[in-house]
């Protein structure tokens, strides 16, 4: 031993190293929660950043350095527009493009196809110029080729000077590869041509998508744009940060859910470290005491307390960062960008370490840790040596957990927040309220536990359950300990269950009623510029084989510059009984001139109720409608507006659609339009299936979606499961004196056995009995404020009674497996040693 | 910091009194002990023997009378400075030895050395005196109970304490071995040079002692051994 090493750092790292060596697994525990918790969120934090950094530059590298740019509340306007900006003054460079989705033949998802002008756009975007084969410098501007970025030849196996087959309506068009885009993105699917061969290959003479404007020096942007947004009101003038903003609403609210989702599992590993010091703690009570004897101050005491936490925390939160790091390079590698939500689809994003954010965590990861072992360094440090050296004074020590104030404060608090608006479209009251209920039923669960074990102590008369009731009714803080971890894993297990089961019905049910025909039919991966003319249509409605037949037409539009665009969808509706093909929620106006059923997204965006006048972009003009009712909606959380076909096809003369529903006569048969379907001249074009296949998909989508939240949610069950372990067990083997008192008295080893594990059993069933309760109610704050906050639509509770039965019977056997095996060690020493034990 | 004294005495208590509510424990205790000087207090159970220990070691407060350790008054001292004086100027044994289980015997024993940032070597030296020089990496768990008092009895001192303050330091061991114990106390503190005030209910233990003091709901008076109750 050095002579001159008198630092207290030395009774730390002494106290540190004795406590870890002789409950290494607890400590491990501990430390395995934060790391999880923490590269859980991190690394979802990191795909998402990546995949939305990766999006946003792919949507920018689109547009250029346009310092404005114009598109109309249609997906395409009238290219007249451009020669009378491109005249003005203050603009520079004027670039036009056309923008379409293409289905492509064999492949489920569309291709980007992208019309420029080349001289214009390699002004404003240089990034779409493509690059001809030597000697072939015009093919940049011929009518029949196009250039595709590396990842779109990849995709489509295709090279310089091989054929290119794209859907425009149920027609093939035929492209010759001519090149490369070489500065596109990685992974950015895209095809390029020249504008006008764009405009006449695929059926869009005159029409653009978009115009790119670069203004000269020295305009006034913001004077100029407000110039134009005054001239031309059925047209759109955004900024680059406008793009931005859409693409950030649209998938803010899933990532922070997604991130909350994460930070439960940092939450339930913030009351494992709170479980495993305070147990810790009082277990040492005594320890702690006799260095206050010998001259440790209070402050010391209070460090080397926090110390322990803290490097649990640090420890755990800087391999949580690791582990985040590498989580998120395999999740990107995996699955890219897409964590199943589908708002980044196509994008292969790089992942980038962000300090900052690992900063962020790093502190909440530590920080949880640190806060988790606050209350029992205080405690150790508030204990008076002279008492705390005598055993029995631990449930004194806990004694302020049993306030029942502070947990009905947090409880009435959360009741309160549940009744706030969302901040900037996301539910922060909505989780914080979930906070508040959680901690205030912990903070609460002692005088549950003596409540409940007093009165079922004063009812029990055989010998281990009197034992264990009394117990437990007398030391409810230490019950309640054991308890918290269980209760919050549980209750959160519970309440995302009811939410994934009450959306999963939902949708289900939603789809149900979508889908009343015997079959749909679209063309190839449908899209905008996927549809069906008026010729198409004849055809397939005079198949032998169709009874009825409805079409769909659907585009985006925009009704607000800085929000995603919304879906206009035109088809066959009742007026008087909107309710038999749209889920309508609340009651709708009947027999209305020109109607329009907004989603409930559109109630939340726009402010839209039933009755309101509203003013829609029909082909190119603002044209009024009613609301005549509000519906649910579970495919479109920007906004969905329902319209008759008829007043659509009035209104804009455009007889095209874009899906068919058919009935089967009854005398035909499914197989029998299929062959028909197949017969038809544009059947390559088609892809048709029946409502079963469509909601098995589409179910299979919803549980894909659900996929990481399962994840996530399993991963808070197993640190709950870990807090029962590590609590029972501190529990169980601080209370070896105890046992081994009982076993000089007479009672058998296995009579210990049972006592423990019917205390295991009696905790486990309060913490689930109260975890039903709890989990209920914050189910109800995830069903009726959460998600339609984050995502504008309601659901229909319903609750998963099997899945929850047969959780929390696996619940009440690992907590008496795991009393068990506890109390099994705890007995398996002498009883005499076990007396005789100083501490 | 600790204000600087040079007080002949190492403990004075003057008219001293401790009530817990109603309950009266100490009453007008008077005490005072000369450097080296070793005292014994006897009494019956509850009487308030371990209440005065804490009192002396400023774990517990008094509620009149004077009490000086070494010529500075214990209740002008803040919590952090009555907890500097404990850690400098006493040394503490239990009947329950009160060892972190955790630690070495070495270890243990320099806990005092580390909180007084003194020179650790003097751990190795102390288990030698009290017999354990070849056990100093041993855990408590492998000891016997008179090892246990025998190691405590070496944190007591190791720093050099003014004052040694013992709870029925023999109330868990069998008579040979508190004999022996005491012997190996008593010979300590001589070597120390330290006071000591050690409470037992052992007519034995008390035998050791320079002075027998009686404690009783009066106070404290002095009483004489008979050497043939010594057992």
């Amino acid at each position: 031993m050095s002579v001159h090493n008198t630092t207290l750092n030395r009774i730390t790292s002494w106290l540190l190293v004795g406590e870890w060596r002789a409950h290494p697994v607890r400590a491990l525990i501990a430390l395995i929660a934060i790391m999880l918790g923490v590269a859980l969120g991190f690394g979802i934090h990191l795909v998402n950043e990546a995949a939305f950094s990766e999006f946003s530059a792919a949507t920018r590298s689109l547009s250029g350095s346009a310092d404005l740019q114009v598109r109309g509340r249609n997906p395409q306007f009238d290219e007249t527009v451009y020669e009378q900006l491109a005249a003005l003054p203050e603009i520079d460079v004027a670039a036009p493009t056309l923008e379409l989705d293409l289905s492509v033949p064999g492949q489920r998802s569309p291709l980007k196809l992208i019309g420029i002008d080349g001289f214009q756009s390699a002004a404003i975007s240089p990034d779409l110029l493509g690059v001809a084969e030597d000697g072939k410098p015009f093919d940049t501007l011929m009518a029949d080729t196009v250039f595709l970025s590396p990842a779109a030849m990849q995709w489509l196996k295709l090279k310089s000077g091989d054929q290119l087959t794209l859907i425009s309506g149920t027609r093939l068009v035929s492209l010759r590869v001519a090149g490369s885009l070489l500065r596109a993105r990685a992974g950015q699917r895209l095809a390029v041509m020249d504008i006008a061969s764009a405009q006449w290959q695929f059926g869009r003479l005159g029409q653009l998508s978009r115009i790119d404007l670069k203004l000269i020096a020295g305009a006034n942007r913001v004077n100029f744009r407000q110039q134009l947004e005054s001239r031309y009101p059925s047209l759109s003038f955004t900024e680059s940060d406008d793009q931005d903003k859409r693409t950030a609403t649209m998938s803010r609210a899933y990532r922070v859910n997604l991130n909350v989702l994460a930070l439960v599992a940092l939450f339930t590993g913030a009351f494992l470290v709170f479980s495993t010091q305070a147990l810790s703690v009082l277990r040492r009570r005594p320890q702690f005491a006799l260095l206050r004897t010998l001259g440790m101050t209070r402050a010391q005491l209070i460090v080397q307390v926090m110390i322990e936490g803290g490097l649990l925390g640090v420890t755990g939160a800087v391999l949580g960062i690791a582990g985040g790091y590498a989580l998120a390079a395999a999740a990107l590698s995996l699955f890219g960008g897409d964590l199943g939500g589908g708002y980044f689809p196509g994008v292969r994003p790089v992942l980038i370490f962000d300090p900052i954010a690992a900063a962020i965590f790093f502190i909440a990861g530590s920080g949880v840790a640190l806060l988790g072992s606050l209350s029992p360094a205080l405690e150790a440090a508030r204990a008076r040596p002279a008492a705390a050296l005598k055993a029995g004074s631990e449930d004194v020590a806990l004694a302020p957990l049993a306030l029942p104030w502070p947990g009905l404060v947090a409880i009435i608090s959360g009741a309160a927040f549940t009744q706030l608006p969302p901040v900037q479209g996301l539910p922060i009251f909505g989780y914080l309220a979930i906070a508040l209920l959680l901690i205030g039923s912990i903070a609460l669960m002692p005088r549950a536990a003596a409540l409940l074990f007093t009165v079922l102590a004063k009812r029990w008369h055989g010998l281990t359950g009197s034992l264990s009731l009394a117990r437990l009714a007398n030391a409810p803080n230490q019950a309640a300990i054991a308890l918290g971890g269980v209760l919050a894993s549980f209750s959160l297990m519970v309440a995302m269950a009811i939410m994934v089961s009450s959306f999963r019905n939902s949708v289900d049910d939603w789809l149900q009623h979508l889908l009343s025909a015997d079959m749909y039919v679209r063309v190839q991966n449908g899209g905008d510029h996927a549809r069906f003319g008026t010729i198409e249509q004849q055809q397939i409605t005079q198949l032998p084989a169709v009874a009825k037949i409805e079409v769909t037409r659907h585009q985006l539009i925009t009704l607000a510059p800085a929000r995603p665009a919304v879906a206009l969808i035109a088809r066959s509706i009742d007026v008087n009984a909107p309710d038999r093909s749209l889920t309508m929620v609340g009651d709708p106006i009947k027999e209305l001139q020109r109607p329009v059923w907004g989603s409930e997204a559109m109630v939340d965006l726009y402010g839209w109720t039933t009755g309101q006048r509203v003013q829609l972009p029909i082909a190119g003009r603002m044209q009024s409608f009613t609301v005549a009712g509000i519906w649910r909606d579970y495919a479109r959380q920007s906004g969905a507006i329902m319209m008759r076909i008829e007043d659509y096809r009035q209104l804009s003369g455009d007889m095209n659609v874009n899906d068919l529903a058919l009935w089967v006569k009854r005398d035909s048969s499914l197989p029998s339009l299929r062959q028909q379907l197949d017969a038809l001249p544009f059947a390559a074009t088609l892809e048709y299936a029946e409502p079963g296949e469509i909601r098995s998909v589409s179910l299979k989508i919803f549980d894909r979606s659900f996929a990481v939240t399962y994840v996530l949610e399993g991963v808070a069950i197993v640190i709950g499961l870990f807090g029962v372990a590590a609590t029972f067990s501190a529990q169980t083997l601080s209370r070896a004196k105890e046992f081994g008192m009982l076993r000089h008295i007479g009672i058998t080893r296995r009579q210990i056995l049972t006592l423990l594990a019917s205390e295991g059993s009696l905790l486990a069933s309060l913490a689930i009995i109260v975890g039903f309760v709890l989990g209920w109610c914050i189910s109800l704050i995830l069903v009726f404020i959460v998600n339609p906050q984050s995502f504008h639509w309601t659901m229909e509770l319903h609750i998963p009674s099997t899945l929850l039965v047969s959780v929390a019977a696996l619940l009440l056997f690992s907590a008496a497996v795991t009393a068990l095996i506890s109390g099994r060690l705890a007995v398996s020493g002498s009883a005499v040693r076990a007396v005789r034990e100083d501490w | 910091m600790l204000p600087i004294s040079d007080s002949p005495l190492a403990l004075a208590c003057h008219q001293l009194t401790k009530s817990y509510g109603e309950r009266a424990v100490l009453s007008n205790v008077e005490l005072s002990l000369k450097p080296g000087e070793y005292v014994a207090i006897m009494g019956e159970s509850g009487v308030g023997k371990s209440t005065l220990l804490n009192v002396i070691a400023g774990l517990d407060s008094f509620d009149s009378g004077s009490l000086l350790i070494d010529g500075i008054a214990l209740n002008s001292l803040d919590d952090e400075q009555s907890t500097l004086l404990r850690r400098q100027k006493l040394g503490f044994i239990f009947q329950a030895f009160h060892l972190l289980p955790h630690l070495t015997l070495v270890q243990n024993v320099a806990l005092p050395l580390v909180l007084n940032k003194l020179p650790l070597d003097r751990a190795n030296h102390m288990l030698e005196c009290v017999g354990l020089a070849t056990r100093v990496n041993d855990f408590p768990r492998q000891l016997s109970g008179g090892e246990m008092q025998r190691v405590a009895i070496a944190r007591a001192l190791v720093h050099q304490p003014r004052l040694l303050l013992a709870d029925e330091p023999t109330g868990n061991l069998d008579p040979e071995t508190a004999a022996e114990i005491l012997s190996l106390l008593k010979n300590e503190i001589r070597a120390s040079g330290a006071s000591a005030i050690i409470v037992t209910h052992s007519p034995a233990a008390a035998a050791s002692a320079d002075r027998v003091l009686q404690l009783t709901r009066n106070g404290l008076t002095e009483i004489r051994i008979n050497p043939a109750s010594i057992s």
